[in-house]
């Protein structure tokens, strides 16, 4: 299968100059980046990873003597690429807060408590559809220094390889209906409605598992699409 | 084809500041890490370099919560991955290293130096390495290459013609001393900004 990454598949990402998310401002190139033909460097990528993929790597809830407190949610989904096919045996790494919204990172200072029983780190390998599965509690919201009142919408944080090393991709997911949205400056980063709607997961009634978890599904779509497009209706 | 054809891709988000135990654990956390900045193996064959430098921004200060990724072919210029289908030998070689920047926003990778890998009309490019950079404040990673100075292939290298002459020190790396490291610092912007590519 040979894949084409067109750089209008860009269109849908953040600028990166976005200077209501403060800290762009001095991140962020000046200067105009310069396109370039890809060659074998771009257009091949990292396969594998996932031989670290331990059992319950994908079941945060497991990872510690006792369960963590908050909200066990199933958050699942398939790893795509533009034409919808699965991305298979791909590495998929998620890292999150707690149900308080505290990071165990050590610069995290939010004063809400840690969970001797939560780490917040997983990951998984898709299978050869390119399905994938976690096990989690969900997130709280958080506040940052961004503005006044500045508080991030609840969100899992995902980084996921694919075919190529530009297919690479490090996104944030969200929880629907999250009232924080028309505030955060980082959703709010993607311009297009669709896109952002892209980085919200849909609650799934069919495979939240009764009397235990609710389930939220999240296809990832990465770059690459087919050299050579059969004719659609 | 089971899914309907998506209407685009996810877009990315910043990996935030909070990254490392995830990501980067490096012995800090409870948690294994994925990828390490040590590419080398008992096995690998070819020079074994280190390529070490500092992550900046714009006022000129460090970036100590950056990560770097690399991905490189093996020293016979060959990628670790079935897509590259050119009848050159298997290595043990994987070719994609992880690192976190520290307090002074230093990184280092050991590795080696790559071989040829042939450009999109199939000429032979310098030996080069490619970068990906993330770090709070960055909403989409960016990419670079790096060079190294003590290459004669350089000079005709169609990736490096297409960067302003005045501008292309910024993507070699400079040998530091008789032991084989490399210098490659990453500014992301300011007079030193490093050149990115639009890929």
């Amino acid at each position: 299968m040979t894949l084409l990454y067109p750089l209008q598949s860009l269109a849908a990402h953040p600028a990166r100059l976005s200077p209501d998310y403060r800290s762009t401002v001095k991140r962020s190139p000046q200067k105009p980046l310069i396109p370039m033909r890809h060659t074998l460097s771009e257009l091949t990528g990292p396969v594998y990873g996932h031989e670290t993929v331990r059992a319950h790597d994908n079941d945060l809830t497991v990872q510690a003597k006792g369960e963590p407190l908050g909200e066990r949610i199933i958050v699942h989904g398939h790893v795509l690429d533009e034409d919808g096919r699965g991305v298979p045996n791909t590495l998929v790494e998620l890292w999150q807060a707690n149900a308080c919204g505290r990071y165990i990172h050590v610069v995290d200072q939010h004063p809400a408590p840690l969970d001797p029983n939560f780490t917040g780190a997983g990951r998984t390998q898709s299978d050869d559809k390119g399905y994938y599965k976690f096990i989690t509690i969900k997130p709280g919201a958080y506040p940052w220094g961004n503005h006044h009142n500045a508080w991030r919408p609840a969100h899992i944080h995902f980084s996921v390889f694919g075919h190529a090393f530009v297919s690479r991709l490090v996104t944030q997911m969200y929880f629907p209906g999250d009232p924080l949205f028309p505030f955060d400056p980082i959703f709010n980063s993607v311009t297009d409605a669709k896109a952002r709607s892209r980085m919200i997961s849909s609650f799934d009634l069919d495979n939240t598992k009764p009397d235990w978890a609710l389930c939220y599904r999240f296809d990832i779509v990465l770059r690459g699409r087919n050299a050579t497009p059969m004719e659609t209706k | 084809m089971s899914n309907p054809r998506p209407d685009g891709v996810t877009p990315s988000q910043t990996v935030g500041p909070y990254f490392k135990y995830g990501l980067t654990p490096n012995g800090e956390y409870d948690w294994n890490d994925a990828f390490t900045n040590n590419l080398l193996t008992p096995d690998t064959s070819g020079e074994r370099i280190r390529i070490e430098g500092k992550v900046y921004d714009g006022d000129g200060a460090v970036i100590p919560d950056c990560m770097l990724e690399i991905w490189q072919a093996d020293a016979q210029g060959r990628f670790s991955d079935p897509q590259d289908t050119r009848a050159l030998p298997n290595s043990s070689f994987k070719g994609f290293g992880r690192a976190g920047t520290d307090k002074s926003g230093a990184y280092a990778f050991d590795t080696i130096k790559p071989g040829v890998v042939p450009d999109a009309d199939g000429k032979p490019q310098a030996p080069h390495i490619a970068l990906a950079v993330f770090a709070r404040g960055m909403l989409l990673h960016l990419y670079t290459r790096i060079y190294f100075d003590d290459e004669a292939g350089n000079a005709g290298d169609s990736v490096l013609a297409l960067v302003p002459a005045d501008r292309r020190a910024t993507l070699i790396a400079k040998k530091a001393g008789a032991a084989s490291t490399y210098t490659f610092d990453v500014h992301l912007q300011g007079d030193n900004e490093t050149v990115f590519f639009d890929v």
